[in-house]
């Protein structure tokens, strides 16, 4: 009846599991407890979770991402923790159980932090700097939402119901095969990642259809903004590498359900097949998560640096050489497969011309910034500590890029050092200066200036702290995923990168408090004008927030930097632009497709997990309803009144004539 | 062209703001492409290009399923190969189902252009007809095959052959769902825009799902039967 499930699958045995999951546990009932004593079920209904707005997906998406990163920050510090305890003895936790540890972080922080964080500023921003109302399939956004947050419901039921994988973030086999990992963590792996996957790639279609065919007018593709280019580049990364996720996925799903040979063993399965794949996948993932944290940094730095982006049209060639190099590297990550010397050097070659265009990138932020009046808010700050930590993370990546190096170092926790470097100081402090630079956007007030430099500060030498003794002790011989060890030397460096890791935690302490302590002074931080930063592309023309349908009139873009345009001549001038005819705007309805979709894709996924046939297929009719009953719906379009849109707009020019006049009287 | 000259002092609708944004664009008129000065592209322009971009991710999930058939199609472990075991008058037939089913869904589609219900409704119902025979003997050939011994789990050369042309056969059965929704809907509904655009998408997608078959003939079937 309920398949291989039954009472043994809750750790009952296990006390921090137990204890982790009841805490959460708990935490998810007092949320609902409390939201549902204060009657804002109907409000997050409506408002949030059926809307197939691309401003409040987006903050849902970043809600996701933050959430989760708490989540993968504990497992961090418990392997820390062991790690730093586990000389010559256990440490606190067994085997089995730190091995679901490291790879439940790995998992957590690609798929469910910084994929959400990333596709979340996405979201936010470029319909915004297009000049449009929405993407291009509204609904399918909330339903891509959806289904990465089905995913990661998966993964951490996991932490309740079961085990999670012990395979690392990548399921090799043999060892993720079912004679190796009889249990059900790869299963909830693969299901949580497919589930989330094919929600990934259904964003990607919608943005790259979005940037292609859906811009203001005038906003020819030399006229985006850097960020949308970025984000075209990472789309079109998804479109084309995510499917082959699906793939390998699937291909071990049939082994383990159906008792296919792709990577076995016997029977003539290879195993190197699914190296290969999986990074055919995982190697544009990487750029994926990076490529639009390129796009924050150009419009962070040249905002706060008063001046254009410096090499507008280099940036925009290094993008998409990126997007094109990124797919020719896989091998590079498995050197020591064997496929010869000549091999070897190709892709490690190839791995080091991608330095090239990003070496190009890293000049003209240099260049941005050289003359100008740089204005040190936390999001250049972030970006300045990109700038420093990224390149030494590059410089690591083309040292293993040399294969006889590579052979070395492969699997050693230097490695494991590079990528964290570029990472965390990549994609993560990316998201960090997009996520100051938009809030006030999203939310009409700003954060706290001094709490984000706090969590700066703390940040970035917690990250020192933590990871370049790891480069040390790679070098020293230290392999990954060690649950002990007996080498006294690594001792004081495992303790030192403990230390860092509390240091990440008192930055990660900051950035709540900067959230509580910003709300609560909200008043006081009002972005009122809409122009916080006195930014220069065309999300700034909006109030903040922005109304549902973004522009009353769509804007007509007569060059680069939009904005930064209308705003100099309007200064110019003294006055606004005349005011334009106002007409009714058709938006789409919300819908709660997404949710009742990723309802029944959470049921398949769970039910596959535990071999519940009965209820797999009470799910997948159940999408297929969904399917039916969305297809079916009339009506889905609302018009928003010529008047109401004329209330909105007219308030808008009214704060703004305001700090027109403003800033014409004497200081 | 200086964009500049025509958005200062324009007037009138130069850009078709009010036209194109959320498809209120009859057929045959004028619109934007999307391709930068025009502003946002039709609804119909815009969903159209979504499914092409939707179908190109999908060829690429293909192609991973050909490149480990390419990879495992020598690794039968001492069990049968290609050659004993495809059946190549079968799948001739089953050529000839998609290929006229396809044909059908383009006879559908001119009798949806010429707003006719019956022809349209006549063509789908073909189109979906010849896709069940074609699955079908498509599950003949997988039962036969298992029953004689060489199922999936025999090799992982049949492994991946099973997941490719299943993964193929999967398609099709999907669409075949979606078909019948079609049908339904242009019954009920009619030719409204939203519907013709549907079917647009419809005939993409059953098309695409010719050519993979056609590389799936070749690859499989006609290079495993004759080496």
């Amino acid at each position: 009846m309920l398949g291989k499930l039954s009472w043994a699958a809750i750790p009952f045995d296990q006390p921090i599991p137990l204890f982790a999951s009841a805490i959460m546990i708990v935490a998810i009932i007092g949320v609902l407890v409390w939201v549902t004593y204060k009657g804002f079920i109907p409000y997050l209904w409506n408002e949030w979770l059926t809307s197939v707005d691309h401003k409040k997906i987006g903050v849902m998406y970043t809600v996701l991402a933050m959430v989760m990163l708490l989540r993968g920050f504990i497992d961090a510090l418990m392997m820390r923790a062991q790690q730093a305890m586990a000389f010559d003895g256990p440490g606190y936790l067994p085997p089995e159980h730190y091995d679901q540890i490291f790879s439940a972080h790995g998992t957590i922080m690609i798929f469910f932090v910084a994929m959400p964080f990333v596709i979340g500023l996405m979201n936010f921003v470029v319909p915004l700097q297009l000049g449009v109302r929405d993407v291009a399939f509204p609904t399918l956004n909330s339903v891509s939402f959806w289904l990465t947050a089905s995913g990661a419901l998966l993964i951490n039921i996991s932490l309740v119901v079961g085990e999670f994988a012990r395979t690392g973030w990548l399921p090799f086999p043999p060892l993720s095969e079912l004679q190796y990992s009889p249990g059900v963590g790869v299963d909830y792996y693969i299901w949580g990642l497919q589930i989330s996957g094919v929600g990934t790639l259904m964003t990607g279609i919608n943005f790259v259809t979005t940037i292609l065919k859906m811009r203001a007018p005038g906003m020819s593709y030399l006229r985006m903004p850097m960020f949308c280019w970025t984000a075209l580049a990472t789309n079109l990364l998804i479109v084309a590498a995510f499917p082959v996720l699906t793939a390998t996925l699937s291909m071990l799903a049939l082994d383990r359900y159906l008792g296919f040979h792709f990577f076995t063993n016997e029977a003539g399965g290879n195993m190197m097949m699914f190296m290969n794949l999986i990074w055919i996948w995982g190697h544009p993932e990487v750029y994926i998560l990076v490529l639009p944290a390129f796009g924050v940094f150009s419009e962070v730095i040249s905002t706060f640096s008063g001046k254009p982006l410096f090499g507008y049209r280099s940036m925009v060639l290094a993008t998409m050489a990126i997007c094109i190099l990124s797919f020719l590297v896989w091998l590079h990550h498995f050197f020591t497969m064997g496929a010869g010397a000549d091999v070897n050097a190709v892709f490690g070659i190839a791995t080091m011309i991608i330095a090239v265009p990003t070496g190009v990138k890293v000049f003209n932020w240099l260049f941005t910034m050289y003359g100008g009046r740089v204005r040190f808010t936390s999001p250049i700050l972030w970006s300045i500590g990109f700038m420093v930590t990224f390149v030494i993370g590059g410089m690591t990546g083309v040292l293993l890029a040399v294969p006889p190096a590579d052979f070395l170092l492969h699997n050693s926790l230097f490695l494991v050092a590079h990528f964290h470097n570029v990472i965390i100081g990549g994609t993560l402090f990316g998201m960090f200066a997009g996520y100051t630079f938009w809030f006030p956007k999203a939310f009409g007030f700003s954060l706290d200036e001094r709490l984000g430099k706090i969590a700066f500060w703390f940040w970035i030498t917690g990250f020192y702290v933590a990871f370049m003794p790891l480069y040390v002790l790679g070098l020293l011989g230290m392999t990954r995923r060690m649950q002990h060890y007996d080498v006294a030397a690594w001792r004081p460096w495992l303790i030192v990168a403990a230390v860092g890791a509390v240091l990440i935690l008192c930055g990660i302490a900051a950035q709540v408090a900067q959230l509580i302590v910003s709300i609560r002074n909200r008043e006081r931080l009002r972005d009122v004008v809409g122009d916080p930063w006195d930014g220069r592309s065309l999300e700034w023309s909006t109030p903040s927030p922005p109304p549902v349908f973004n522009f009353a009139v769509l804007p007509n873009v007569v060059g680069e930097e939009p904005y930064w345009g209308i705003k100099q001549r309007a200064l110019r001038e003294q006055r606004l632009g005349e005011e334009p005819a106002y007409e009714a705007i058709e938006m789409p309805k919300n819908s709660p497709t997404g949710f009742v979709t990723a309802f029944f894709t959470s049921v398949t996924g769970f039910a596959l997990i535990w071999h519940i046939w009965w209820m797999v297929v009470i799910g997948l009719v159940g999408a297929f309803a969904t399917f039916v009953v969305f297809a079916w719906r009339d009506v889905d379009e609302y018009e928003f009144p010529a008047e109401e849109v004329a209330k909105i707009d007219r308030e808008r020019r009214r704060v703004r004539a305001e700090a027109i006049a403003a800033m014409r009287q004497p200081a | 062209m200086s964009v500049g000259a025509t958005a200062s002092g324009m007037s009138g609708d130069p850009y078709k703001l009010g036209y194109s944004h959320h498809g209120h664009l009859e057929p045959g008129t004028d619109e934007a492409t999307g391709h930068g000065e025009g502003g946002p592209a039709s609804k119909r322009i815009v969903v159209a290009y979504g499914f092409w971009i939707f179908l190109l991710s999908d060829i690429i999930m293909f192609s991973a399923f050909f490149a480990s058939y390419a990879v495992l199609s020598g690794a039968t472990a001492g069990g049968p190969t290609g050659r004993e075991l495809f059946d190549l008058p079968r799948v001739a037939i089953q050529t000839l189902c998609l290929l006229t089913s396809s044909f059908a869904c383009g006879l559908a589609a001119i009798a949806t252009r010429l707003r006719n219900h019956l022809w349209t409704q006549i063509g789908l119902l073909v189109t979906g007809l010849l896709g069940v025979v074609f699955l079908a003997l498509e599950f003949q050939e997988f039962t036969t095959m298992i029953a004689q011994g060489a199922g999936p789990s025999r090799s992982a050369f049949l492994s991946s052959f099973f997941a490719l042309v299943g993964c193929h056969g999967l398609h099709v059965t999907a669409g075949l769902l979606w078909l019948g929704t079609m049908m339904a809907q242009v019954f009920v509904k009619g030719f409204q825009p939203p519907i013709l655009r549907r079917l647009m998408c419809f005939s993409l997608f059953w098309h695409a799902l010719d050519i993979i078959w056609v590389a799936l003939f070749s690859v499989v079937y006609l290079i495993g039967a004759y080496s």
